[in-house]
């Protein structure tokens, strides 16, 4: 078996720094040249799934299917540029293959099918994540298993009924093996929030999650926060992630908050380099 | 207390006229798929007491689950359940399942081919509620969605097979399906279900009734009848509508000289759509009868009122079957 993830007993936020930035410079590759995108979104949560994929989760690299994995459904399925750049450096599917992602022809699509080793649900649709992994931690639950259940979802998706009725339920069932990780980024299709959310660590709160919330973008944050989500109480997991979209890539974040980020031909290469220089 | 000419109350059970019952048919057969060892779960949506899932509830609380009034959660839970490695059957009213949980439907399970078996309770005009309760177009919807199995029996004997062939049937599955004390009408040794297939019931020379769910009981209770007009009947079952058995309509229709259709379901989108187009593009035209559900909601009312008024009462069968 090839784990690359059993959590360490000390955090090595340093590592997974450099994780993140190896997994923005996946992004990267996989943007280039496609014109336009969701990299804005990948960029703010590489530091997430670095630490989700090098610390916190259980999964066998050589085995993506092996029953007792914790299980990482990404509810926007429209980040997917972020889970390929994961699931490259993991090594379950080849690095080179993210030059493929939003070809005509290939199976990394701007949306996630589950159809590729390592993904648990087809995404695209929002508000299909929760309920889906209320299912799975039940269902593991019932098997006596120790996987637990991580779900990225994102502050849009609060808008969605369906995010609410599986908020409902996980509490109601007790599913301290969910974890609800509520990507806020403030931005939706539309362009920023258009719908009031706030407050969202008490909403979740009032549904009766045990909830933290912290800067989505800062390392020894996330870390200490998944390792909080370890604790059973009884209570089903939120974390709110406060993330900036384009983080990594000044020029990025300082472009107007847009869902779908428009990058010219001739950007990429600048944009690349500005990524390699911050990074010490 | 009569139920006739009044609307029967929530979990009032219609008396099933001249035939032997079976009571809750779903809750046995998933109490005996449990019994062998199958890992069945069962969701309900706050339906639970009128979609005969309570007594299996009872005999395996650690396998049921009641998400209440959020049927998007149902589908999406179970759609959870069944990823890892459940076989998830869940029950709602046709109408809440296809259309508040459409997309969740199609995406978290049809696309999936999760393991989802969805039993949909009050197919068609079955109930007295109005059109916020009568799934007359639920078989069109589910049968738009791709890699999605739909289901119409006709009695008993039919639905406790159904329940069993579902379960092994890789992905998943929208069953209409017959609740509280459900009619048998087939002959439990000698009828066998399978998934994609119909089955001809009786052959006849001057009339074809090609039937789905319980209009075929009424197309064999009509076949009967017509013989005293002097009228040969063939009934063919259509219990699966997808798969479609084209191959075993087309075997059917060679015999008789004229057709009837009969659903309880819109006259559009339905087994009469799926038929014609099986014909036409096999090129058969025979003069044909249609015997289901006008393009329009429906009232309040006691069932056999609205079968009578609205079009598809064993006398609406047989007129057409007459008149064709």
């Amino acid at each position: 078996m090839t784990r690359v993830n059993y959590p360490p007993d000390q955090a090595p936020v340093p590592a997974l720094k450099e994780k993140a930035f190896r997994l923005r410079r996946h992004m990267m590759r996989a943007a280039t040249g496609k014109g336009q995108g969701y990299i804005g979104q990948g960029l703010g949560v590489a530091d997430l799934l670095a630490a989700l994929y090098f610390h916190e989760l259980r999964f066998d690299t050589a085995n993506p299917g092996w029953p007792e994995r914790d299980r990482f459904l990404l509810s926007t399925g429209h980040y997917s540029i972020a889970l390929w750049a994961a699931l490259a450096e993991c090594g379950v599917i080849p690095p080179e293959e993210l030059d493929t992602y939003g070809r005509d022809g290939g199976r990394l699509d701007m949306s996630t099918l589950d159809t590729v080793p390592g993904v648990e649900i087809v995404g695209g649709s929002l508000g299909h994540g929760l309920g889906q992994g209320v299912g799975m931690a039940l269902g593991l639950r019932m098997n006596a298993s120790a996987a637990r259940v991580f779900v990225e979802l994102s502050d849009g998706e609060l808008q969605e009924g369906s995010t609410w009725e599986a908020a409902m339920a996980a509490s109601h069932f007790r599913l301290d093996s969910l974890v609800a990780l509520n990507d806020c980024n403030g931005i939706q299709a539309d362009g920023k929030l258009v719908l009031r959310i706030e407050p969202v660590a008490d909403k979740w709160r009032s549904f009766g999650w045990a909830v933290q919330e912290i800067d989505g973008n800062d390392m020894a944050a996330v870390v200490a926060a998944l390792t909080e989500t370890r604790s059973r109480s009884g209570a089903p997991h939120a974390i709110v992630l406060r993330t900036r979209p384009g983080r990594g890539i000044a020029t990025l974040e300082a472009r107007e908050k847009a869902h779908f980020v428009r990058v010219e031909d001739g950007e990429w290469d600048a944009l690349t380099r500005e990524l390699e220089d911050s990074h010490v | 207390m009569s139920s006739t000419g009044r609307t029967l109350g929530m979990g009032e059970i219609a008396a099933a006229a001249g035939r032997p019952v079976v009571s809750a048919p779903l809750s046995q057969a998933l109490d005996a798929l449990c019994r062998q060892g199958r890992d069945v779960v069962a969701l309900t949506a706050d339906l639970g007491k009128y979609t005969d899932i309570l007594p299996f509830a009872e005999a395996f609380p650690d396998r049921f689950f009641n998400v209440g009034m959020a049927e998007q959660n149902l589908i999406c839970a179970a759609a959870g359940l069944a990823k890892v490695g459940k076989i998830a059957y869940c029950t709602t009213y046709g109408v809440f399942a296809t259309r508040r949980a459409y997309d969740f439907i199609a995406i978290a399970c049809a696309h999936s081919r999760a393991n989802v078996k969805i039993m949909a309770a009050l197919p068609g005009l079955t109930n007295g509620y109005g059109a916020t309760h009568q799934a007359i177009e639920d078989v069109a919807l589910m049968s738009a969605i791709p890699d999605l199995v739909v289901i119409d029996p006709c009695d008993a004997t039919e639905f406790l097979q159904v329940v069993h062939a579902v379960a092994d049937h890789d992905g998943t599955v929208y069953v209409r399906m017959p609740r509280g004390n459900v009619p048998v009408v087939f002959d439990p040794d000698g009828y066998r279900f399978q998934i994609g297939r119909a089955t001809i019931l009786r052959r006849g020379t001057d009339v074809g009734v090609i039937s789905t769910g319980f209009m075929t009981e009424r197309a064999l209770d009509a076949a009967g009848r017509a013989g005293g007009h002097g009228l040969d009947v063939g009934v063919l079952h259509v219990p699966t509508l997808k798969p479609f058995d084209t191959e075993a309509v087309l075997e059917f229709v060679q015999t008789p000289a004229r057709l009837v259709i009969a659903e309880n379901h819109k006259k559009s989108g339905g087994l009469a759509t799926l038929v014609t187009r099986a014909l036409y593009e096999n090129g058969v035209c025979k003069p044909t009868r249609f015997v289901g559900l006008d393009d329009r909601f429906f009232e309040c009312g006691s069932r056999d009122y609205l079968e009578e008024k609205f079009g598809i009462s064993t006398e609406h069968v047989l007129r057409a079957v007459v008149e064709t």
